[in-house]
């Protein structure tokens, strides 16, 4: 199965899905998405990943990704497979997707060892002018999982902040999850629907899931918990390492309210309350 | 007299800071950039705007240190908040003169690696977190500021993979692959600054806490060094105050880069 996440790039990033992932020893995953910030990290140390499509992986305040170097380098807790992609060109696999063509052309990377890296891409030349392109294929996930800071029960989801390549990806989907900070009536999404990244038709579930985003940033709602990718980098230099942490953040804690209630007072302090935008009248 | 005890990031946060011209549009990328593209704001660039691929365009600062582009201090205040393909397009198009990045590995004609070391992609003795959006930014801007730590196992005569691509093998090959612009124009590294001169690095200028001599030790390909090479320009005491008060506990600028 082919799921999308981490779409908006650093925020917004939805973790309390990915640790849902490990408890349930979900396994043979392809993950997609640009940066992920630790995300793909550990689903790569907890065995859940057989293939990688994304632009960068690692702990981008921190530093290198340490499950993800075990299992290139070693092996260890499997082998993966890496498409390699930038954020354009990852960009574009999904925009094409979500419009339903086979591939969108692009002048980037065309020197670069990435666009022989990846199998999947095709050096072509402009049949208007003869100049040449790199034809990157529509990526079209199963699932794309979104977090938003609030959507109603049909799953009209407003997200400020970045979008990244979160709406592509959404629409490029099969189907598409969203973890809702806070579900309201489906009055206040129509009330601004420039603000809806995906509308209902494409969603499958929406899940009230308040701080899913933790440690990632979600804009107006909760700042980034910076210590906590630095203490992740820190914790996970070993497989060992790992394996702790996973047992104390993941498997200890039987769902996200008990993961939001191990950070104790550290997590009513990342709040923010963000400031209004100005009104806007439709 | 320049203030003492300037760390070399500090040394790099101001030479990347002369290179925003006023006016210019900059993707910023993170680190040192984003602290250089700051400096520049409030010094001899004020009508400079930054750039950040996951969608952001700001014409101020953010007004606190981040630590990812995505913090939501850089949202806050924001011009315009898209998705990475506008950002990308405008890329893609021309519309972006200058864009910062770094790098684990580079060889003199400005190639640089962030994928893998070792020669086989697929068997990794080191494996890296890979391009970002730093491979576009080097493909598609008009003109490339690279910011990297020295030493000969970063500064090599060939590169185990290009991320990258910088000038690839020399003059004219940038045009060959099809690359419809841009290419390095400055290497600033912890050492010194070079510019790219026919495709190729010459050293123009080294830190105050370094020497043509070292640069050379620390330098894998043949030294090519300018006519006027001379000591980097310190940071004046102004900028210095700008530095530390965005990144008062040197959370960027103490730890190298």
């Amino acid at each position: 199965m082919s799921i999308a996440l981490g779409c908006s790039l650093e925020p917004a990033i939805p973790f309390a899905f990915v640790h849902e992932l490990i408890r349930q020893r979900r396994r043979e995953l392809e993950v997609i998405g640009p940066i992920s910030d630790i995300a793909f990290d550990m689903l790569i140390g907890a065995g859940c990943v057989r293939r990688v499509t994304a632009a960068w992986i690692g702990n981008v305040s921190a530093g290198l990704a340490h499950c993800y170097r075990r299992a290139m380098e070693h092996g260890v807790p499997n082998r993966i497979e890496v498409r390699d992609h930038t954020n354009f060109t990852l960009a574009q696999a999904l925009l094409a997707g979500a419009l339903g063509a086979p591939y969108l052309p692009t002048r980037t990377i065309i020197g670069s060892d990435i666009a022989r890296a990846n199998p999947t891409f095709v050096p072509s030349t402009s049949p208007f002018d003869g100049t040449p392109l790199l034809l990157v294929p529509a990526i079209t996930p199963d699932l794309t999982v979104l977090a938003v800071q609030r959507a109603d029960g049909d799953g009209n989801a407003h997200l400020w902040g970045p979008w990244g390549v979160a709406q592509e990806a959404a629409l490029a989907a099969g189907a598409v999850v969203i973890l809702a900070d806070q579900v309201v009536a489906r009055d206040v999404i129509a009330s601004d629907p420039n603000r809806t990244i995906v509308p209902g038709t494409k969603v499958v579930a929406v899940v009230e899931a308040p701080g899913a985003c933790h440690p990632s940033p979600l804009q107006g709602r909760y700042a980034r918990d910076h210590e906590f990718f630095h203490e992740y980098h820190r914790a996970t230099r070993t497989a060992e390492g790992f394996a702790g942490w996973l047992a104390d953040w993941v498997d200890g804690t039987p769902d996200h309210a008990a993961y939001l209630a191990r950070l104790g007072e550290r997590w009513p302090a990342l709040r923010l309350t963000g400031t209004p935008a100005a009104e806007a009248r439709f | 007299m320049a203030p003492v005890d300037v760390s070399p990031g500090e040394v790099m946060v101001a030479q990347a800071a002369r290179e925003i011209q006023d006016g210019e549009r900059v993707f910023v990328g993170m680190r040192l950039p984003l602290i250089a593209f700051v400096v520049a704001k409030r010094t001899h660039a004020p009508n400079a705007v930054g750039l950040f691929e996951l969608g952001i365009v700001r014409d101020q600062p953010a007004r606190e240190l981040l630590y990812t582009m995505g913090d939501p201090p850089n949202v806050a205040g924001a011009v315009w908040c898209a998705r990475t393909i506008d950002l990308m397009g405008l890329l893609q198009r021309g519309d972006v003169d200058a864009g910062f990045i770094g790098g684990a590995e580079i060889d003199r004609h400005g190639n640089l690696n962030t994928t893998v070391i070792g020669e086989d992609r697929k068997n990794p003795s080191v494996q890296l977190p890979g391009s970002g959006g730093g491979a576009d930014i080097a493909s598609l801007a008009h003109r490339l500021i690279v910011i990297m730590a020295h030493d000969r196992r970063r500064l090599r005569e060939r590169v185990d993979f290009i991320t990258s691509p910088g000038y690839g093998d020399g003059p004219g090959w940038r045009d060959r692959v099809g690359f419809p612009r841009g290419g390095p124009a400055v290497l600033i590294t912890t050492l010194g600054v070079f510019r790219f001169v026919g495709g190729e690095a010459v050293l123009r200028s080294y830190h105050t806490h370094s020497s043509v001599a070292d640069i050379r030790e620390q330098t894998g390909w043949e030294l090519r060094v300018a006519d006027d090479v001379h000591q980097t320009e310190p940071p004046s005491a102004d900028v210095l105050a700008i530095v530390r008060e965005y990144d008062p506990e040197g959370f960027w600028t103490r730890r190298g880069e």
